[in-house]
């Protein structure tokens, strides 16, 4: 019966689609609600019994799997930069353990020999010769919280602070430049520009951010670098400034556009309502546009900072690339983006230094999910409540 | 009347949105103490007309005027007027209350902090007596810096109208103050504009004709960008002398 309903309902169907050809029809002269029989599709007595909706199924599943996917490659990533992490912090925690454990000497081209600590070793540097040389070679704690970084010797100190420091320095270079910079372009934009300035202003520093940072890092290498030593008389001409610079070049596109997105979604009538007061309009800007858009600046600002702070090539082309530790911003660095870039691709896979610079991506990696986490949480318990009211 | 007594005139005011007339042509007299309301149907230009007595219609790009307001006899289109000095002479309370994402006493103190007013103690005294004046203060006194927005919609729109207050304006524009409140709220804000114009001068927008005869005494009706009748409001919703405001009054379009 209800098969023989479903072909019924099927027939009917090409009536409908053949109503305006009269001669196609089989003998039927009524319209689209002619009944061959007494049974109407109205009447249906099935009409409730659920169906399958195979498009409808397909689709709800599909987009379910890309979401779960984006969500696992995003969850396997960190496994696997965590599990290369693994050996290493495994290690270390035995070198704690013994206390004169045998030591690894880090080789390259093939498994790493078991030798005995020498400590007669010739360095070369002299300034890191009379720090505690009883943890180098292997990459426990006290290798790693060192002050020098030089992977590649017969001695290989791990210290990670050179790194840690050098990407702080150039970050804080970095948005000092550009965070004032984004944001008042983006007051200027949202809260003054006439239109034509505004449909002009935004698409152009847009662009910028899809500016290739090779482009960026290249223009710094060559042109700002020498332009800044010819002005400033830096020592080093590639140094933490010139790196900071030229990656506030990356970072001012970000934050601008994010700022500018907050500023111009408060509510016109609050505009109004501060002009009708008798308030400037630089007045409005400052005490009724910036304060009511601060969550979405403020987010603005920390992806601008984990833009900073994971920024590879500029700082690689830009800022001397030395390990030092020192507070100058002067000063050539490397940061920690920078060293994973340029020694990867020279390390030998499985051992010691290669598994320290996963060990530095992981704290790229948790630094970063530290920074949205935040923002996250500052959005949606303080502001947005400010928003609502109580 | 003497002339002298009028706060504000208008003389053939005309306004553009571009090519199209939004205004043409209005000639009105404000006394000042009174409540002047403007009626007529959406899109007849009385809302416009409001924000050309404060020049808020400067917002608006590609909208030209034409024509005079006088506010204390000053042509305030004319070249040399402080755009910013007139806004505080001349209030505005909007149809929908916005207030500031601040405080209950930030917003009201917003506006005598713009002005230069730094004293906390001058600003506590101009807080408490502008919300009494919109007779906010019991309901708020306890607690000044809840945020404002965490008030109900009547007291939002009292909070607005101490905001404006706190500037120490002559004129307060209010531009259907009430059409988002209910019942209760309404009638509060309307006894406010009794009390409020004995030492203010109101003009007031309204869809409510109800509300428009409780609360004015003079009103205006407008009618596609023209001022169709202006009279005593008690004259105007028994005897009007235009066969069109009669029809708008009794419901009959409009």
């Amino acid at each position: 019966m209800h098969k023989g309903q479903r072909t019924q309902l099927g027939q009917d169907r090409e009536v409908v689609e053949k109503v305006h050809r009269p001669t196609l029809e089989l003998g039927i002269t009524g319209g689209p609600h002619s009944q061959r029989d007494g049974e109407d599709r109205g009447r249906d007595p099935l009409w409730w019994k659920k169906r399958l909706r195979l498009s409808e199924f397909l689709a709800e599943k599909l987009v379910m799997l890309v979401a779960f996917v984006s969500f696992a490659l995003i969850v396997l990533i960190f496994v696997f930069v965590f599990r290369e992490t693994v050996p290493l912090l495994l290690s270390s925690s035995e070198a704690k353990v013994g206390l004169h454990p045998p030591e690894e000497q880090e080789t390259y081209g093939d498994v790493a020999p078991l030798v005995t600590e020498r400590h007669q070793t010739p360095k070369s540097e002299s300034k890191g010769a009379s720090m505690d040389v009883s943890g180098e070679g292997s990459a426990d704690i006290k290798n790693l919280s060192g002050p020098m970084w030089q992977p590649v010797s017969s001695l290989p100190k791990y210290g990670l602070f050179p790194l840690i420091t050098g990407s702080i320095k150039v970050t804080v270079v970095a948005m000092v430049i550009a965070a004032p910079i984004g944001v008042l372009a983006a007051l200027f934009t949202a809260s003054f520009a006439p239109r034509w300035a505004k449909e002009f202003l935004k698409p152009a520093i847009e662009v910028l951010a899809g500016f290739p940072s090779v482009v960026i890092g290249f223009f710094a290498l060559v042109v700002l670098a020498s332009f800044l030593q010819s002005v400033f008389g830096f020592q080093y001409r590639l140094n933490a400034f010139v790196g900071g610079l030229a990656l506030s070049l990356a970072v001012i596109p970000i934050i601008y556009t994010i700022s500018e997105d907050a500023l111009s979604a408060v509510p016109k009538v609050l505009t109004e309502a501060s002009l009708a007061l008798g308030a400037t309009r630089w007045q409005t800007a400052l005490l009724v546009v910036l304060p009511a858009a601060t969550p979405g600046v403020f987010a603005a600002i920390l992806i601008g900072i984990g833009r900073a702070f994971g920024e590879t090539m500029i700082v690689l082309m830009a800022t001397g690339n030395a390990a030092i530790l020192s507070i100058s911003p002067l000063d050539p660095v490397r940061t920690m983006s920078a060293t994973i870039g340029a020694e990867m691709a020279e390390v030998v896979f499985g051992e010691t230094h290669y598994s320290v610079l996963f060990l530095i991506g992981l704290i790229l990696f948790i630094f970063t999910f530290a920074l949205n986490g935040i923002a996250e949480l500052f959005i949606r318990q303080r502001l947005l409540k400010r928003f609502k009211g109580n | 009347m003497d002339n002298a007594n009028y706060k504000i005139r208008t003389r053939d005011l005309r306004f553009f949105y571009g090519e199209k007339e939004a205004l043409k042509g209005i000639t009105i007299d404000v006394k000042p103490n009174q409540v002047t309301a403007l009626i007529g149907p959406s899109g007849c230009g009385k809302s416009t007309f409001l924000r050309s007595l404060n020049r808020m219609n400067d917002l608006v790009e590609g909208a030209v005027v034409r024509g005079t307001v006088l506010v204390d006899h000053i042509d305030i289109y004319g070249p040399e007027v402080d755009v910013v000095a007139l806004r505080k002479k001349v209030g505005m309370i909007f149809q929908k209350s916005n207030p500031f994402p601040k405080s209950v006493y930030d917003n009201v103190a917003y506006g005598p902090r713009v002005n230069g007013i730094r004293e906390r103690k001058v600003l506590d005294e101009i807080v408490e007596t502008s919300l009494k004046q919109a007779a906010l203060w019991d309901e708020v006194r306890d607690d000044l810096s809840r945020s404002g927005l965490a008030l109900s919609g009547g007291q939002q729109q009292r909070l607005c109208i101490a905001r404006a207050l706190a500037v120490g304006p002559e004129v307060l524009l209010m531009d259907e103050p009430a059409s988002a409140l209910d019942p209760s709220a309404t009638a509060k804000i309307e006894e406010l504009m009794y009390v409020l114009k004995e030492n203010y001068t109101i003009v007031i927008v309204t869809h409510n004709m109800q509300q428009a005869a409780r609360v004015s005494d003079v009103t205006a009706f407008f009618y596609i960008g023209e001022l169709i009748e202006m009279d005593e409001t008690r004259k105007m919703f028994t005897n009007p002398s235009v066969k069109q405001t009669e029809d708008y009054i009794t419901g009959r379009f409009g």
